[in-house]
């Protein structure tokens, strides 16, 4: 292993890094307000939405990311005309994926808060939308966390596929450089460091805040 | 009609053997997956045995495992193991086989998990009971212990299989022609003729891989809830 060539890589590194946690990022904020929503249109069974949420889970769960991501950068702007960068393709790729995830995370959160808690605020005289917001969502929110966090490193951990439709991430800066110089496991072993630094954080984060969190479960 | 598909970009699929040439190529992907899943079930039960173990030392090793093959990116895994064993230890693995190596790696570690959970789910009273109701050892375990289990673990290990396919597509990254492949090459060859075939083959794609695991998951969805209780 040569140190120079590896600080040599290191500027461009850091910028497919930055690529990577800000498309990252925004496809989990995007899946965390559509699964969210998906969540509650299934919880609240509302007709006509509900088979379209249905749906939607379904499709996005059952086909793989690459194909979803040429589908929507390779296909769609073909038959429609439209101009569309890599990186928005990406996220919004990245979000719809993830919002199918982060739906059924959320709605398997609220169904395990059991039933007799939100009888049993009612009948103390709250109303449901107040047993909602003080009983049972912050309860359903423990009960999410663990999926949830594995949710977030999955998602990030998906970011590499963004490579095949050229925008220019970590796996992307990996693959380019093996391919014009013959750095090999220098450009292998940076990779592999700078994926530490965007998932090691948040693997370590997630598991502190599921201990802390376990408040539900109390007394089970 | 006519005109329909070919603005949609569907009629490459009837020229030449276009959709038996994609059909070859999701097939590559099944392969492996298939085989990838049949090799971690059998390797997964044994690392899951060894994670219940209470030595320290295989603890260490179990958890160092399994924390790299959940923080790194399967793309990873696979250019390291197809470009840098190359380097490394001078070995030039064909791509189907770096593949199964990677998906092997990730799916044992994923089954060892499940496994771990499912045995240690089942409830110390579960055993006591058994002993007290007379059973020995050997039939507590496969009338008991073992039936509970492969109920708990068996509609995680079918999702397995599904996530498995949907990692696969991730191979056309270290050279093997599979369907994404092969339709590049089909867009490629008809960019005159049929300037929209992108949107009409990938999604061909989509749907055919949605009709690969759409049925599994149901399945496990099925067993899962029939099994609840």
């Amino acid at each position: 292993m040569d140190w120079d060539v590896i600080v040599s890589y290191l500027p461009l590194y850091k910028d497919g890094m930055l690529i990577t946690l800000y498309t990252g990022w925004m496809g989990i904020l995007i899946s965390i307000v559509l699964g969210f929503l998906a969540a509650l249109v299934l919880y609240y069974k509302i007709p006509v939405l509900k088979s379209f949420v249905r749906a939607y889970i379904e499709i996005f769960r059952n086909t793989p990311l690459l194909i979803q991501l040429f589908f929507i950068y390779y296909g769609i702007p073909k038959l429609f005309g439209i101009v569309t960068n890599e990186m928005t393709c990406g996220i919004i790729g990245l979000g719809l994926l993830g919002g199918a995830y982060m739906a059924e995370t959320f709605r398997s959160g609220i169904e395990a808060v059991d039933k007799i808690q939100m009888e049993s605020a009612v009948s103390l005289g709250m109303t449901r939308r107040q047993a909602m917001r003080y009983i049972v969502l912050p309860q359903a929110i423990t009960y999410s966390v663990p999926a949830f966090v594995a949710n977030l490193i999955f998602l990030l951990k998906e970011t590499s596929v963004f490579s095949c439709i050229s925008i220019m991430e970590l796996m992307f800066t990996a693959k380019d450089r093996i391919a014009v110089s013959s750095t090999t496991v220098e450009s292998l072993f940076l990779v592999v460091v700078f994926y530490l630094i965007v998932l090691l954080p948040v693997s370590i984060i997630g598991s502190i805040v599921e201990r802390r969190l376990r408040y539900a479960s109390f007394g089970d | 009609m006519q005109a329909l598909a070919t603005d949609l970009g569907f009629d490459v699929l009837f020229k030449g053997t276009n959709f038996l040439r994609l059909l070859g190529g999701m097939w590559v992907t099944l392969k492996i997956s298939l085989i990838s899943v049949a090799l971690s079930i059998v390797l997964g039960i044994l690392l899951g045995i060894v994670m219940t173990f209470k030595n320290p030392v295989t603890k260490a090793i179990c958890r160092i495992y399994l924390e790299i093959v959940r923080i790194m990116p399967q793309l990873v895994l696979l250019f390291i193991v197809y470009y840098g064993s190359a380097r490394l230890i001078g070995l030039k693995f064909e791509p189907e086989f770096a593949a199964v190596i990677v998906f092997t790696f990730w799916g044992t570690a994923e089954m060892g998990d499940l496994v771990r959970g499912a045995l240690q789910s089942i409830p110390k009273h579960q055993y006591e009971s058994a002993y007290a109701l007379g059973m020995s050892h050997r039939q507590t375990y496969f009338c008991i212990v073992i039936p509970q289990t492969v109920r708990r673990l068996l509609p995680l290990s079918i999702n397995l299989v599904t996530r498995m396919i949907k990692t696969t597509p991730l191979i056309v990254m270290i050279e093997v022609v599979e369907a994404t492949k092969v339709a590049r090459q089909i867009i490629d060859a008809n960019r005159v003729a049929s300037p929209n075939a992108a949107f009409g083959l990938f999604f061909v794609i989509f749907v055919l891989y949605f009709a690969v695991c759409w049925p599994i998951s149901l399945l496990a969805s099925h067993l899962e809830k029939k099994w609840s209780n």
